[in-house]
């Protein structure tokens, strides 16, 4: 059995559960700059560079590991959000790239064996891509609409890069996540489909979006079912929604996704919004009861926590959701789904 | 956009042709000079015009189309209000589309793939458009060529479908364009080219499931090039018989199809002939006629264009006339610069030459020439024009002591506390401002002191009341009692669906001692207005309406009215129902929820006729379009509501909620007691009846009176259109009245609709009466059907409070979204709700005037005050 079979019995059993935050958990860790560059000799400043304890401090990525799997976590996210050539440019790391990814998803995926070991549960890895600081949708020149900064086949590289680092290190998925350009996703997507084809088997792809503004829509400007039309050719295992806002602002977005998508339904909220000081103080049992109420209405297949959200929460949640009931998949109508920044079906 | 009927009652989609060189010379001229932004705004135009999917084609040899392309499709991606709808990324070369698609987020269409090149490549360009995420269109072509016949069409695109499918390619994202060809061309071989194409249709659509089909259709009339109307007249009739075969999609410009009912019966029929190749000598008859069309186009067109060459004056006066709003900022823009060289002021480009424009408007709206649609979107025209100007009045200001505006007049305008309606109260403001008139417009739901405030601080010359529902005729008095405890002394003028001329008389007028008018719609208002402001007209107007009304009071006092029975003899003479005939129980009790029904389905339900009464159109829909006095005004109307109504369905702009509850109950005297699912207390229901005395022995009515006291059933429903706000005011902000009254008058027409569906579907299926029920729309509009479905505040059921009863019985607020006001005004306002009555001598009536006996046996039935009930049931009293 495939990843994605194997995924999809265990989300017929019950609600699954996704870990949280990595950023606010390293950050506890109080590391100085020496830490994060440790012997690596790179020639920038690597506070920050998040990624790259993958390689300087795994045992600080592997304790964060272990803590979201004591939780009750069935999966985890490599801490590769920002290894890729664009974002590690900022840091001097490009030539890490393929390392850091590799090592990192090796390190995930040995936590995660072990943990199944245990209790014969199964726990799965999600290879995690960022949207990078770029976009292809979007002119960063106010006065000139046509620019970009870079172009379709450039990002879908650097994506394919990465890819290709964290299949080798073992992950079960590519988890393209924070999805702020539709485009952007749409370059991953190409890049993850090609990979598969050139492994010569299944790679599936989970796919999240992030709403920039309470009506649903991302930085592109397309609504979430709209997002949903252009990308279902991903097949996504699962598709859903990250970071955004707290779960609270996400719940009529995520009655619109449960609806209409024929595959697992995947959300992982912030810990609320953050307050006058940017820091997250939302509650792990209001966290809970908030995406706890769509677990009961059926909506959700995996739940988890983004930005704020510590292994409180996510233990929170997973005991909020234990007994209740994981959203059936619906068998939508077959019908010519288009999309501009708005979705357009058309009658069948 | 005129679509051909069989167009827009399917859901056929159009997709924009403006934006290919090969089909628009404008475009072409404009992407070639690098003029990317005009072309941008070619782009606009086409999906304000209704395009639902944008087709961009640069394949020009002149032009880099690699380059023209991306730059066009990035320019695009950086428009929401373009972006909004999916691209058809269209060109012959493979790596032209497959650059556009790599600047096209959302899900595009891919113009075009096939098998000309053989397997391998047609399977290699499909698999790169699966992962990209694009639906794409297969041309009927193969190793050998294009494929002609009918055969040939279904063997290539049935080989191509089996192919596409056997990689995994999802058949729904298949569009097969079968090949439109030119016919009577001369060429007998070509004769059969239509009778191919749309049987080809039919036969593809069954082999293939789940596929569109798409073709180009200027090919078709290509023998005809520069004769518009027998191309637009081939195009329509092609359509007409090629859609119902199962195309469903073309590159076209929607503006330039024919009403297939409206084209010169004989150009129909020539084109019908051609093009289902009925005999071999029908394309010279068609070449022939065809002479006699030449040029007409061109003459429109160059009567079309002679305008703009006009003096500016001249040039506004026409758009206001015509209700062209293309080039009105442009104009006003020269007038106002014109001006100000030869020393005037911005006001006077609003008093002169704009007024001068307006004044021919109401000219012709006085006279009858011109009818209420037309007026509002000259209106538009006016709104942007003076929006314009406004900056610089406003910088003028500042130098002025005062502003010298010389409004006719100000009025004050509001939609009374307790209701919503506004579409009359925004028409008549419409109106007024276009007659030079300031509108203060306060919305809806309006308590009187706010009415009051405003028309004082504004120092308002006066203010006008407006309401649909009959609690609302109560709050007008109110307002007018308060205007005479404030001393104010200025007009008031009533106005809205339920008031009247009696009503005003007998309770409002007598309220105030300023002017009291009732206008009866805006087409009076302005005449109204005028009077009362004019220093020789208004004293005398003021008398005679005021004898007016005094006359009719004095004449409702002497009037000998009808008896009434007393309550226990009206009770006696009751409707005798056979209740051996009642219903059977419903196939499915309880309630039912409608999240979403579908706005295409109950568009082939709607009512026209109130529709253009809404408009001051009077005349029944479909005789209304051939009218000899208002027909032009109507057509035009209607096909921008069909357009509207296009946007509507296909965009989503509006969701229809609605639920429905089909319960046990019995009658006990003139109340129905429904029986609660939980055993609770039963919930009752009082219905009023009848006590006028009638004539020889027919029945004293009552609602009650269709339900067996042995046991029966009864049901109850709510409709709600909602999503009207955002559109709304988006329409507000374009200062676009016009679109905005359509948009309201659409959604109560949808909303009605809703309701009749929702009946059909409780007789035919729900409670399954009358389960084999066929009937025409006309049919239902006839009422007939059996059963009833009265509403609180109507004839049968005049008491508005039974609302809140039924929205209780319905969790109308939770199911439908549907609040109600103090006054029980539904809201959103395009709402519809009432009971359901199934035996088969259920008869709609009204209850009219009644006792005080039964007022007082009513209040003592609901549980209400005296004084309470009186207020409800206030014209059903004396």
């Amino acid at each position: 059995m495939g990843a994605r079979e194997l995924l999809q019995a265990e989300a017929a059993k019950r609600i699954l559960i996704t870990d949280g935050a990595f950023g606010t958990a390293i950050q506890n860790w109080k590391l100085d700059e020496a830490a994060y560059a440790g012997t690596l000799g790179l020639s920038h400043d690597q506070k920050g560079n998040n990624d790259i304890l993958g390689l300087t401090k795994p045992e600080v990525v592997a304790s964060i590991h272990r803590a979201y799997f004591e939780a009750g976590a069935d999966i985890a996210e490599t801490n590769t959000f920002s290894a890729n050539r664009i974002s590690q440019a900022d840091y001097g790391a490009e030539h890490l790239v393929r390392e850091i990814n590799v090592e990192s998803a090796r390190l995930a995926r040995g936590i995660a064996d072990e943990f199944a070991a245990k209790d014969g549960r199964p726990r799965f890895v999600a290879g995690a891509l960022g949207p990078t600081n770029k976009t292809l949708s979007l002119s960063p020149e106010v006065n000139d609409p046509g620019y970009r900064e870079i172009e379709f086949d450039f990002l879908k590289d650097v994506y394919r890069e990465q890819i290709d680092a964290l299949v080798e290190g073992g992950v079960d998925f590519i988890l393209v996540e924070t999805v702020f350009d539709t485009l952007n996703a749409k370059a991953a997507v190409m890049a993850a489909m090609e990979a598969a084809n050139d492994l010569g088997r299944d790679l599936p792809i989970m796919m999240s979006m992030t709403l920039t503004d309470l009506s649903g829509r991302n930085l592109s400007g397309h609504t979430v079912e709209a997002f949903w039309h252009a990308i279902r050719h991903a097949r996504p295992v699962t598709i859903g929604l990250n970071c955004s806002f707290g779960a609270q602002q996400l719940r009529p977005h995520v009655k619109t996704l449960s609806a209409i998508c024929d595959t697992l339904i995947m959300v992982y909220p912030n810990a609320g919004l953050p307050n006058e000081l940017g820091e997250y103080d939302e509650l792990p049992e209001t966290t809970a009861g908030l995406v706890g109420e769509w677990a009961e209405q059926g909506q959700v297949n995996v739940l988890g926590g983004c930005c704020g959200s510590t292994p409180d929460h996510i233990r929170a949640i997973a005991e909020a959701v234990r007994n209740l009931p994981p959203r059936a998949i619906p068998t939508p109508e077959v019908r010519t789904r288009l999309a501009g920044l708005e979705p357009f079906t058309m009658a069948a | 956009m005129s679509l051909d009927k069989a167009a827009s009652s399917t859901s056929f989609v159009n997709i924009g042709e403006r934006t290919n060189v090969t089909g628009s010379a404008r475009f072409k001229k404009l992407v070639m000079a690098g003029d990317y932004a005009a072309a941008v705004e070619v782009a606009l135009q086409q999906v304000e015009a209704g395009a639902q999917v944008l087709d961009v084609n640069m394949d020009e040899g002149l032009l880099d189309a690699h380059e023209a392309m991306t730059t066009f499709l990035k320019l695009i991606q950086a428009e929401p209000d373009i972006a909004r709808i999916p691209v058809m990324v269209d060109s012959s070369k493979w790596d032209v589309i497959e650059a556009g698609l790599k600047c096209v987020s959302g899900k595009p269409i891919v113009n075009s793939i096939s098998m000309k090149e053989g397997e391998a490549q047609f399977l290699a360009h499909a698999r790169k458009c699966m992962n990209y995420g694009a639906a794409v269109v297969v041309m009927a072509f193969d190793e050998v060529g294009q494929a002609d016949t009918k055969e040939r069409k279904v063997e290539i695109c049935e080989r191509a479908y089996k192919l596409l499918v056997g990689i995994g390619f999802p058949p729904e994202d298949i569009i097969f364009d079968p090949n439109v060809f030119a016919v009577a061309t001369g060429i007998e071989e070509h004769n059969n080219y239509g009778v191919d194409f749309i049987e080809a249709c039919r036969e593809i659509k069954a082999r293939c499931p789940h596929v569109h089909i798409s073709g180009g259709l200027s090919n078709l009339s290509f023998s005809f090039r520069g004769n518009e109307t027998v191309r637009k007249a081939m195009h329509s009739v092609f359509l007409y018989h090629a859609i119902p075969a199962g195309m469903d999609m073309a590159i076209v410009n929607a503006g330039q199809l024919d009403v297939y009912d409206q084209i010169e019966t004989e150009l129909r029929t020539a084109c019908e002939d051609v093009i289902l190749n009925r005999d071999p000598d029908a394309g010279e008859r068609l070449v022939a006629l065809a002479e006699r069309f030449r040029g007409t186009d061109a003459v429109a067109e160059k009567q079309a264009a002679e305008w703009r060459s006009y003096p500016v004056a001249k040039r506004l006066e026409h758009a206001l006339v015509k209700g062209i709003d293309a080039h009105v900022v442009d104009d006003t823009e020269e007038m106002r610069a014109a001006t100000e060289a030869a020393g005037g002021r911005p006001i006077e480009v609003i008093e002169g030459p704009l007024m001068d424009g307006m004044n021919v408007v109401g000219d012709l709206f006085g006279s009858g020439k011109m009818f209420l649609p037309q007026v509002v979107k000259s209106a538009r025209v006016m709104k942007k024009a003076v929006a314009h100007l406004i900056p610089f009045i406003e910088a003028e200001k500042d130098l002025l002591p005062e502003s010298q505006r010389k409004a006719k007049g100000k009025i004050v305008m509001a939609t009374v506390k307790g209701d919503v309606h506004d579409i009359g109260k925004n028409i008549v403001g419409v109106v007024l401002q276009c007659n030079g008139y300031d509108v203060i417009d306060l919305g809806v739901m309006v308590p009187w002191s706010q009415i009051l405030q405003a028309a004082n601080e504004n120092q308002a010359d006066m203010i006008g009341l407006s309401g649909l529902i009959t609690p609302s005729l109560d709050e007008m008095v109110t307002v007018a009692e308060e205007m005479a405890r404030a001393d104010m002394t200025m007009p008031l003028l009533i106005g809205g669906a339920t008031t009247s001329k009696v009503h005003t008389a007998l309770r409002i007028d007598p309220a105030y001692d300023g002017p009291v008018i009732h206008v009866l719609d805006a087409s009076r208002a302005v005449g109204v207005a005028s009077r009362l402001l004019s220093d020789t007209q208004c004293e005398d107007f003021v008398a005679e309406t005021a004898a007016e009304y005094v006359a009719l009071r004095d004449a409702r006092a002497g009037k000998t009215q009808s008896e009434l029975l007393g309550l226990a003899e009206a009770r006696s003479r009751a409707f005798p129902a056979d209740f051996a005939e009642k219903p059977a129980p419903p196939l499915k009790p309880g309630l039912h929820v409608y999240e979403s029904w579908s706005l295409a389905e109950l568009r082939d339900y709607i009512d026209w006729t109130p529709f253009f009464r809404a408009w001051e159109l009077h005349g029944n829909y479909p005789a209304i379009l051939e009218d000899d006095v208002v027909g032009d005004s109507a057509r035009s109307l209607f096909a921008d509501a069909q357009a509207m109504l296009d946007r509507i369905v296909a965009e989503k702009w509006l969701t229809a909620r609605g639920v429905c509850g089909l319960w046990p109950c019995r009658r006990e005297g003139d109340d129905i007691a429904l029986e609660r699912p939980d055993g609770g207390d039963p919930v009752v229901l009082p219905f009023l009846r009848q006590q006028v005395k009638k004539s020889r022995d027919r029945a004293n009515y009552c609602l009650a009176d269709f339900i067996d006291p042995a046991g029966d059933w009864m049901g109850g429903f709510a409709v709600g259109i909602h999503g009207l706000d955002a559109h709304s005011a988006r329409f507000q902000a374009d200062k676009d009245d016009y679109s905005d009254i359509l948009l309201k008058a659409l959604a109560d027409r949808f909303a009605e609709a809703f309701a009749e569906r929702l009946h059909q579907h409780v007789r035919t299926d729900l409670w399954g009466y009358a389960p084999g029920e066929q009937l025409t729309n006309l049919a239902l509009i006839k009422e007939q059907y059996r059963g009833i479905r009265p509403a609180p505040g109507y004839p049968a059921c005049p008491d508005h409070s039974l609302k809140p009863m039924l929205f209780d019985l319905l969790d109308a607020q939770t199911n439908v979204g549907l609040e109600l006001t103090e006054s029980f005004a539904m809201f959103p306002t395009a709402a519809v709700s009432g009971f359901y009555f199934a035996h088969p001598q259920a008869a709609y009536f009204g209850v009219a005037r009644i006792g005080r006996d039964q007022l007082e046996d009513y209040a003592a039935r609901r549980g209400v005050e005296l004084s309470t009930a009186e207020r409800w049931l206030r014209p059903n009293l004396d």
